[in-house]
């Protein structure tokens, strides 16, 4: 029957409007016209910016100069360089472990205060704080709380008479990288826990009614109900997270620069420092393209690993 | 070039008594008269520099600002920003070919983009003529090939700070001037429990200051004069021990510090010795009277190279080729280093800020208070960013990815041995001078 009306000449009517019209009738040109805006933001904010990002990391570009292409030069150099790597290593430490404590947290939070509360509202907007205050004011006041002087927990600690000097927080390689997990921890719950709420709130109260009757613990209810049906929001929220954590800059660079020698440098923070600050721009796009595979990475494993189950689809997981 | 006439020079002599009767306004018109660089008409300039001292300084130079919008009529714009937001502003600047007129920053960041600095060769050699000879250090910051492409305007000096009651204690009497006394007064010091400390950190100014001073005073460079890489070297050894034997007698927490910490610490009394500008002196006499009158300043001690190889920080200004007002920028930078102008806005700079040229007038900042005499030394006994090597944009990239303070710190803290410091260094080098 297609066929057949396929091959039914034009009605006379209709072959003779005029090009125009037919495209302002068309439905196809109709989507077109709509997507066209979103694609050319799209293609000049997002796609054109990240393929001259690529394609200065092929050249020797510096601040101010046109560069050259050069191949893979500034790869093999970073392949060669113990500072990438060590970004490299510190950038995947941080992000590991930054995400999953944020998302063991932030689930946790987003528990307490799905449950019946005094003040509920006013604690959850309480929760929100870390997320509102702009990040480099919480960088620096965690900087002052992490001063290898003027530090209030070894003030607290020394007067206490637990410690006899201060605590090198920033000083010691280890203790600096903690302190800036600790501090991207802090600052990144609250989303965690709000978009988890979010989640929790949509899952029907009969179910746990029904679980309860049943007999199901606490434990089998969190676990067979609560968590399959917030796996997509995990999903979306936790691939966000990763994405935020791995490219995180501003906390870095108000609380260590990078240091101590290098230990708190994450990629984004040496790409800054070699593009911008040393002026050499194919090196720094080198770095922030390097970057790209590991975001892959990580955003296939928060992506495949929580939304694709086939029970979502009525399937049964293997 | 500008071309001195029988009219001109009278001219410049009527300015020159305006000024000295204390008339800025009256100066500005005079000297836009016989200025050599006329600007353009209707022409406007914005000025990015780096963000003020003190307030007076800045209010200082804004009198400075308007007495040339006065005399010639160009509209200026001033912004400010941090140290270490400038050199970013400038080079997106120099790359979009869009932004101020000109900047005026730190350290040698014209050098990371030449070719988009306004030639100044003209208003560099008339300064000079009148106040001139350039220190060898300002001539370094202002070159890149031989061509002027900014204008040194002023160092800062940054000397050692410390407590005359603590190196008193230590058994001295008056500062060490070589590096082997300098050591032996950490020493005293530390065990007295009023010890030295000095930026290890990422600290732009402090610690790249410092760091470098280390070196070239035992004798090490990165590069030679020719840019070839020249860190892997006995001398480079003998600095690393020697700064690992400084760092053992420094207060815990220097390898985090930034370029504010040391002045905390001075200030609260957990620090007796540092490097810094004259800033910890103005706050402490703001502030903190009894350790402004048990401080003092002293030049860096003397190393095993027999001359001093401090590195003080140099505010070179540019103005941009994209710039629609060549000479107005010209005009502007050369009636900043008029003496009528310069001197009111050194002196109400405190001490912050050294002259780069040797016939300057005597500025009575330096003379109305003992301890600020040391600060006037600065542009005559600094070298320049590169040490043996001209200041270039690698040298510009060497002290921003701090190639030398982390050559100190990764062995200071036990991270490397003499030898991997040196190869992380000697690799970095590498990677930044490849091509040259």
């Amino acid at each position: 029957m297609a066929d057949t009306a396929l091959t039914q000449p034009a009605p006379a009517a209709f072959a003779s409007r005029s090009a125009w019209a037919r495209l302002r009738a068309s439905r196809g040109w109709s989507g077109f016209w709509f997507m066209l805006p979103t694609s050319l933001i799209l293609g000049l904010f997002l796609a054109y910016p990240l393929l001259k990002g690529i394609w200065l990391s092929f050249t020797n570009a510096r601040i101010g100069r046109d560069g050259q292409f050069i191949g893979l030069e500034n790869y093999a150099w970073l392949w060669d360089d113990d500072v990438f790597w060590l970004a490299v290593f510190n950038t995947c430490l941080y992000t590991l472990v930054a995400s999953v404590v944020k998302f063991a947290v932030g689930l946790y939070v987003a528990l307490l205060l799905n449950k019946h509360i005094p003040f509920k509202s006013l604690v959850r907007s309480v929760v929100l704080i870390p997320f509102v205050v702009p990040t480099v004011l919480s960088a620096i006041a965690f900087w002052w709380i992490f001063d290898s002087q003027f530090s209030i927990i070894s003030w607290s600690l020394r007067h206490l008479g637990v410690i006899d000097g201060n605590i090198d927080f920033l000083g010691d390689p280890n203790l600096a990288r903690a302190c800036v997990i600790f501090a991207n921890i802090w600052r990144g719950v609250p989303f965690i826990a709000i978009t988890l709420l979010a989640g929790l709130q949509t899952v029907s109260p009969s179910l746990y009614e029904a679980a309860t009757i049943d007999g199901a613990s606490n434990w089998q209810i969190f676990s067979r109900i609560t968590l399959p049906l917030l796996t997509p929001i995990i999903a979306v929220v936790m691939t966000f997270s990763v994405l935020f954590t791995f490219t995180d800059f501003q906390l870095i660079w108000a609380m260590t620069r990078g240091g101590p020698v290098n230990a708190t440098h994450l990629m984004a923070t040496l790409s800054y420092q070699r593009g911008i600050l040393s002026g050499t721009l194919g090196e720094g796009a080198a770095i922030a393209t390097a970057m790209v595979p590991f975001l892959l990475v990580a955003i296939g494993i928060s992506w495949f690993g929580l939304q694709r189950r086939a029970w979502q689809s009525g399937g049964t997981d293997r | 070039m500008p071309v001195l006439d029988r009219r001109s020079l009278l001219a410049g002599a009527a300015a020159t008594s305006l000024a000295a009767c204390g008339d800025l306004a009256g100066f500005a018109k005079a000297w836009a008269q016989s200025a050599a660089w006329k600007p353009e008409p209707g022409a406007s300039l914005a000025l990015l520099r780096w963000k003020r001292f003190v307030p007076a300084e800045d209010e200082a130079f804004m009198r400075l600002v308007d007495a040339f919008t006065q005399a010639t009529g160009v509209k200026m714009t001033i912004t400010n920003e941090s140290y270490d937001d400038i050199q970013p502003k400038a080079s997106v600047a120099a790359n979009t070919g869009q932004g101020p007129d000109m900047v005026w920053g730190l350290f040698s960041f014209p050098a990371l983009f030449p070719d988009k600095c306004l030639p100044v060769e003209d208003v560099a050699e008339a300064v000079a003529k009148k106040y001139g000879p350039w220190f060898p250090s300002a001539e370094a910051y202002g070159k890149v090939k031989g061509k002027w492409i900014a204008l040194p305007v002023a160092f800062n000096g940054g000397y050692l700070n410390y407590r005359i009651s603590a190196l008193k204690k230590a058994g001295f009497d008056a500062f060490p001037t070589d590096t082997a006394g300098f050591l032996e007064l950490c020493r005293g010091l530390k065990k007295n429990n009023t010890p030295a400390g000095f930026a290890l950190g990422h600290a732009t100014g402090d610690g790249n200051t410092w760091c470098h001073w280390a070196l070239w005073s035992h004798g090490g460079n990165l590069v030679d004069a020719n840019e070839k890489i020249v860190i892997n070297s006995p001398e480079t050894a003998k600095a690393l021990e020697y700064v690992k034997s400084l760092y053992e007698t420094f207060v815990p927490g220097t390898v985090s510090w930034n370029d504010s910490s040391n002045n905390k610490a001075f200030l609260s009394g957990d620090l007796y010795l540092t490097n810094n500008g004259i800033s910890i002196y103005a706050a402490a006499k703001k502030d903190n009277p009894q350790i402004a009158a048990d401080m003092d300043h002293a030049v860096w001690p003397i190393g095993p190279v027999g001359k001093p190889t401090e590195f003080q920080l140099a505010f070179p200004i540019l103005a941009y080729k994209y710039t629609k007002a060549p000479n107005a920028c010209k005009a502007f930078m050369a009636f900043m280093m008029e003496a009528a102008n310069y001197n009111p806005w050194l002196e109400a700079a405190q001490g912050y800020l050294a002259a780069p040229l040797a016939n300057y007038p005597a500025n009575p900042i330096w003379t109305n208070d003992p301890k600020n005499a040391v600060f006037a030394q600065a542009g005559q006994r600094s070298l320049a960013a590169g040490g043996l090597a001209p200041v270039s944009e690698r040298i510009a990239a060497v002290l921003a990815d701090f190639v030398v303070v982390d050559m100190f710190a990764s062995h200071c803290t036990g991270r490397e041995d003499v030898k991997g410091a040196i190869r992380n260094a000697e690799r970095a080098a590498q990677r930044i001078f490849r091509n040259s």
